[in-house]
C-alpha cells in the first residue's frame, strides 16, 4: 500500500510542481543551513581527550584584590601567579599536576646558513606528558628532577623535527632557540588535541599543535619569550616572578571523584592560608572545573558561531512553518479528491497515511539538497582561514543526522496538515462539488 | 469595505493564519535582531583608527641575539628604512591599532588610587607621532629630551619615570568630563605623568566595547624589547614595492633575526575584521533567506485561498464589485495577517534581544529597528500577495454561474 500511495504522492506533486519544487527548496534551505552549523559545532565541542577528560581539572583561585576598575571580568580566568602554580605543583596533592604557559621563540636551523624562523609552542612540567597521554615516535618527556635543575632539553613535534633534521632522527641532537642550545629528549607524534584546552583560551585555540615544549623552569631562568594574556594589578618586583600578576595555567589530574572533592578543599584552605598572609583577599570560592565543563565556561567555541547555530536553528523553524502553511494549502486543495476518497469508502487513516507518505517524499527530496548544501557549507567554511575551519568536516554520524533531521522534520510538518485534511468530511465536499 | 466579513473569513482558516501570523513573528523578531548585530558590526568597522591607513606598511622583526644594544639597533635599522625610495618616514613601535598586541594600564587621578579605567600604552621611537599621522588637537608633540627607554627588561619600569603622555580625546573625556585634560596629571604606573597633548582618536590594537575602543595613552619611551614594529610612511602607489625592499635591508643589516608579518596597515585592518566580515556576509544571507522563504509562504497560500475562492469571488463580481473591490480585499487581508504577525514579531523581537544580550553580550536592540523592520515586513508581504491578488481580481463574474 505504502508503495502505491508514494506513487500517488509523486504523481500528485507532478500536478503542482512549482509549489512542490518550492517546499522542497525550503526544507533544503533549512535543514542545510543547520547542519552546517550543527556539524561545525558537533566537531568543535568533541571532547578534545576522550577517556581521559573526566579526570582532568582546571583549579580556579581568585588572586585579585577586591575592588578594581570595572573594566575588568568579573568571573577569574583561571590563570595563576608563579608563586601559586609553584606552591601547588610542590604540594603534589593530586595524582599528577602540571603548571604552564604558551611561549614563542625563534628558531635557528640545524644547518648554518638558513634563516632563522618563528614557532610555538608550550613550557610545561614535567607531569603534562604522561598526564594529557601524549604520544610519543621517539624518546619522552622529562623528569621532575629536569625541572628542578633547569634542564636544558627540549621535546619536539614530529613537523618541527622534519622541518629541522628532515627523515633523520633528532633524538638527542641540538636545537638551538633563541640563543640557547637544547638536547631533543622527544618527539611527539602528530598530537593535535582540538581545542588545545590547555592553553589559555582565546581565538587561536583551535588551530596548529605546539611545535615544542620546553621545562617551564628552564624557560623562566631564560626569560624566554611567552606568549598570551599577562595581567597583574600592583607593581614592583619582577612581573613574571611575582605574586600580583597571573600569566600560568594550571592542570590536576584526579582520578576518582573523591579525590576531586578533596583536592577542592585543598585548595580552599590553600586559599585561606594566603589570606592569613595578607593576599588573595576575595572572598574564597575554590573551584575544579572538569575538562569539558572548562571549556563551555571559558567559550572555547567562539560566541559567533553560538550566534549562528542559533540563527540557523531559527531560519530552519520558520521553513518548516513555511512547509507546514504550504503543504496544508495542497492538502486541503485537494478537499474534493479527498472527500470523494472517503466517500468511496477509504478511511480516515488510509488518507492520512497516503498525506503523510506524501509529506515524507517531499522531505526526503528536501532532506537530500539539504544535505548537498551542507556539503557546500561546509565546503565553504573549509576555505576560511580560521583555525577550526579545517575541522569542519561531515562524519557518519552527522550524516545519517542530516538524512533524520530532514525526515522528522517534514514529517512533523506534515503530520499536522495530513490530520487536518483526513478530517475534511466526505458528505460536505460531494455537495459543494 | 467593512473589516468584519474578512475577520470572519480568516477566522475560518484559523490553522493557516496562525501558520503565517507566527512565520512573520518570527522572521520579523530574527530579522530586527540580526539587522541590529550587523549594523553594530559595521560601524565598529568604520571606527577611524587615528593613523594614515593608506600610506603606512608594517614589518615585525624579532631579534635572536639578545646581547645587541635594541636602542641602538633600531637606530641602525631606522636609518637605513629612512634610505629606501618613497618613505617618507620611519618610527620603531612597540604596537598598532589592529595588532591585538595590548598592552593596558589602569589609570588613575592619584597616586595608588582606584583605576577609573583602563587604557593601551603606545611606545614608540621619536617620529612615531609624524609617521603614524596622528592629528594633535590639544597641546604639543613630545620632546627629545623628554624620551626614555621603555626598560622592558625589568617589566616595562619606564612607565614609572616617564614625564608625559598624549592622550586621546575619548580617553581625555572620560578621565576628566567636562574639563580639559591638558597640563592635568595621571597615573598609569607609580609616578606622575603630565598630559601634553591630546590626539583626535587612536584605537586601540584590540575592540572590545565601542566606548573604550579609544582609549589610548602615547609615552615618549623608546621600545627595547627584542621584538619591535618598524613602520613606514611612503605613498600609497609606493606601499608593497617599500615593503619588499624593507624586508631586503633588514635581512642585510642583520640575518640574525625573524622577520614576520611584513604587510600594509590595510592588510592588517582587512584581516582584524576578516571574522566580522564573514559574520556579516552570513547574517545578510540569513535575513535574505528568511524575507525570501517567508515571502515565498505568503505567496503559496495567498494562491491557494485566491483558488479556493475563485467561486465566491465571481459571485461579488457578479453582484457589482469591480476589480479594484477584490484586489483591494486580498491587499487588505494580507495587512491585517501580516499586521497580526508583526505585532507578535516586535515582542518576540525584544525578548529574542533580551536573550542575546544575556547569553552573548550583545547590545540593546535600538529602538528604531523595530518599526523599520515591521515595515519591511508590511511591504513584503504587499508584494508577495500582489501576483495573486491580481489574479483574483481577474477572475470573470462569469464563474459564478459555472460549477
Amino acid at each position: 500500500m505504502i508503495g502505491y500511495y508514494a506513487a500517488t504522492a509523486i504523481s500528485s506533486l507532478r500536478r503542482s510542481k512549482t509549489l512542490a519544487a518550492l517546499m522542497i527548496l525550503v526544507i533544503g534551505l533549512g535543514i542545510g543551513a543547520s547542519m552546517t552549523m550543527i556539524t561545525i559545532f558537533h566537531v568543535l565541542s568533541e571532547d578534545p581527550l576522550p577517556g581521559r577528560s573526566d579526570q582532568l581539572f582546571a583549579p580556579v583561585i581568585d588572586p585579585r584584590p577586591l575592588a578594581r576598575d570595572r573594566s575588568e571580568p568579573g568571573e577569574p580566568d583561571g590563570n595563576f601567579t608563579w608563586p601559586d602554580a609553584m606552591n601547588l605543583l610542590h604540594a603534589a596533592r593530586a595524582d599528577r599536576q602540571a603548571a604552564m604557559a604558551g611561549g614563542a621563540v625563534p628558531v635557528r636551523p640545524a644547518q648554518g646558513g638558513g634563516l632563522p624562523f618563528y614557532e610555538t609552542g608550550h613550557y610545561v612540567t614535567a607531569d603534562f606528558f604522561a598526564m594529557f597521554s601524549v604520544p610519543f615516535a621517539a624518546g619522552s618527556g622529562w623528569r621532575k628532577e629536569d625541572d628542578q635543575a633547569h634542564a636544558r632539553v627540549v621535546v619536539l613535534n614530529s613537523d618541527l623535527s622534519r622541518k629541522l633534521f628532515g627523515s633523520e632522527p633528532a633524538m638527542g641532537r641540538t636545537v638551538r632557540l633563541k640563543n640557547i642550545d637544547f638536547r631533543v629528549i622527544g618527539v611527539v607524534d602528530h598530537w593535535n588535541p582540538q581545542p588545545q584546552f590547555y592553553a589559555q583560551i582565546n581565538g587561536r585555540v583551535y588551530g596548529k599543535p605546539d611545535q615544542f615544549f620546553l621545562p617551564l623552569q628552564t624557560a623562566q631562568d631564560l626569560a624566554l619569550d611567552f606568549n598570551g594574556r599577562f595581567s597583574c594589578w600592583d607593581g614592583g618586583g619582577d612581573a613574571r616572578t611575582s605574586d600580583h600578576c597571573v600569566w600560568l595555567q594550571f592542570w590536576v589530574q584526579l582520578d576518582t571523584a573523591a579525590k576531586a572533592n578533596t583536592y577542592r578543599s585543598y585548595l580552599a584552605s590553600y586559599w585561606h592560608d594566603q589570606q592569613a598572609h595578607g593576599r588573595m583577599q576575595r572572598p574564597v570560592r575554590a573551584e575544579l572545573y572538569g575538562l569539558v565543563d572548562w571549556l563551555a565556561r571559558q567559550h572555547a567555541i567562539p560566541d559567533d558561531l553560538r550566534l549562528q547555530l542559533s540563527l540557523s536553528l531559527g531560519f530552519l523553524a520558520v521553513c518548516m512553518l513555511n512547509v507546514v502553511g504550504l503543504l496544508l494549502a495542497t492538502f486541503l486543495r485537494r478537499g474534493g479528491e479527498i472527500s470523494v476518497r472517503r466517500a468511496l469508502g477509504a478511511r480516515r487513516w488510509d488518507i492520512f497515511l497516503q498525506l503523510g507518505v506524501e509529506a515524507s517524499v517531499i522531505g526526503l527530496a528536501g532532506g537530500l539538497l539539504g544535505l548537498g548544501i551542507a556539503f557546500v557549507g561546509l565546503w565553504s567554511v573549509r576555505q576560511r582561514p580560521d583555525g577550526y575551519a579545517q575541522l569542519a568536516q561531515m562524519d557518519a554520524r552527522m550524516l545519517l543526522g542530516t538524512i533524520a533531521l530532514a525526515l522528522v522534520a517534514s514529517v512533523v510538518a506534515g503530520l499536522l496538515p495530513a490530520w487536518r485534511a483526513c478530517r475534511i468530511p466526505p458528505a460536505l465536499q460531494l455537495k459543494t462539488q | 469595505m467593512s473589516h468584519s466579513p474578512l475577520i470572519a473569513s480568516l477566522m475560518r482558516h484559523k490553522l493557516t493564519v496562525g501558520l503565517l501570523v507566527t512565520q512573520v513573528a518570527l522572521t520579523c523578531a530574527i530579522v530586527c535582531n540580526v539587522a541590529s548585530i550587523i549594523g553594530h558590526r559595521l560601524a565598529q568597522m568604520q571606527l577611524p583608527s587615528g593613523v594614515a591607513e593608506n600610506e603606512l606598511v608594517l614589518i615585525e622583526s624579532i631579534s635572536v641575539d639578545e646581547s645587541t644594544n635594541a636602542l641602538a639597533r633600531h637606530d641602525v635599522d631606522l636609518a637605513a628604512l629612512r634610505n629606501i625610495p618613497g618613505v617618507v618616514s620611519a618610527a620603531a613601535v612597540d604596537s598598532v591599532p589592529f595588532s591585538g598586541n595590548n598592552w593596558s594600564n589602569g589609570v588613575s587621578l592619584l597616586p595608588n588610587g582606584p583605576a577609573l579605567t583602563t587604557a593601551t600604552a603606545y611606545s614608540g621611537t621619536q617620529d612615531e607621532m609624524r609617521t603614524l599621522g596622528m592629528h594633535l588637537v590639544a597641546g604639543r608633540p613630545f620632546l627629545p629630551e623628554e624620551y626614555i627607554p621603555l626598560d622592558a627588561k625589568h617589566d616595562w619600569a619606564g612607565i614609572n619615570h616617564v614625564p608625559s603622555t598624549i592622550i586621546t580625546q575619548s580617553l581625555a573625556a572620560k578621565l576628566f568630563p567636562g574639563g580639559n585634560a591638558l597640563g592635568n596629571v595621571i597615573y598609569p604606573g607609580d609616578g606622575p605623568i603630565r598630559i601634553v597633548g591630546v590626539v583626535d582618536h587612536l584605537l586601540r590594537p584590540t575592540l572590545d566595547e565601542s566606548e573604550a575602543s579609544g582609549y589610548a595613552t602615547l609615552f615618549p619611551m623608546l621600545p627595547d624589547t627584542a621584538n619591535i614594529t618598524y613602520v613606514m610612511r611612503t605613498a600609497p602607489r609606493e606601499r608593497e614595492r617599500v615593503l619588499a625592499d624593507a624586508q631586503r635591508v633588514l635581512a642585510q643589516l642583520d640575518g640574525n633575526r625573524v622577520l614576520r608579518k611584513p604587510q600594509t596597515f590595510t592588510q592588517l585592518r582587512d584581516d582584524y575584521f576578516r571574522r566580522d566580515r564573514t559574520m556579516i556576509s552570513l547574517l545578510l544571507a540569513a535575513a535574505l533567506g528568511l524575507l525570501l522563504v517567508t515571502a515565498a509562504g505568503i505567496t503559496g497560500l495567498a494562491s491557494f485561498w485566491v483558488q479556493q475562492r475563485r467561486r465566491s469571488i465571481g459571485i461579488r463580481r457578479a453582484v457589482g464589485a469591480t476589480r479594484r473591490d477584490i484586489l483591494r480585499y486580498f491587499q487588505t487581508e494580507n495587512f491585517v495577517i501580516v499586521g497580526a504577525g508583526v505585532m507578535l514579531g516586535v515582542v518576540l523581537a525584544y525578548g529574542l534581544n533580551v536573550f542575546l544580550m544575556e547569553h552573548y553580550a550583545l547590545q540593546r536592540l535600538p529602538w528604531f529597528y523595530v518599526p523599520v523592520g515591521a515595515v519591511a515586513l508590511w511591504m513584503l508581504g504587499q508584494g508577495a500577495v500582489l501576483g495573486p491578488a491580481l489574479r483574483a481580481s481577474g477572475v470573470p463574474p462569469v464563474v459564478a454561474t459555472r460549477g
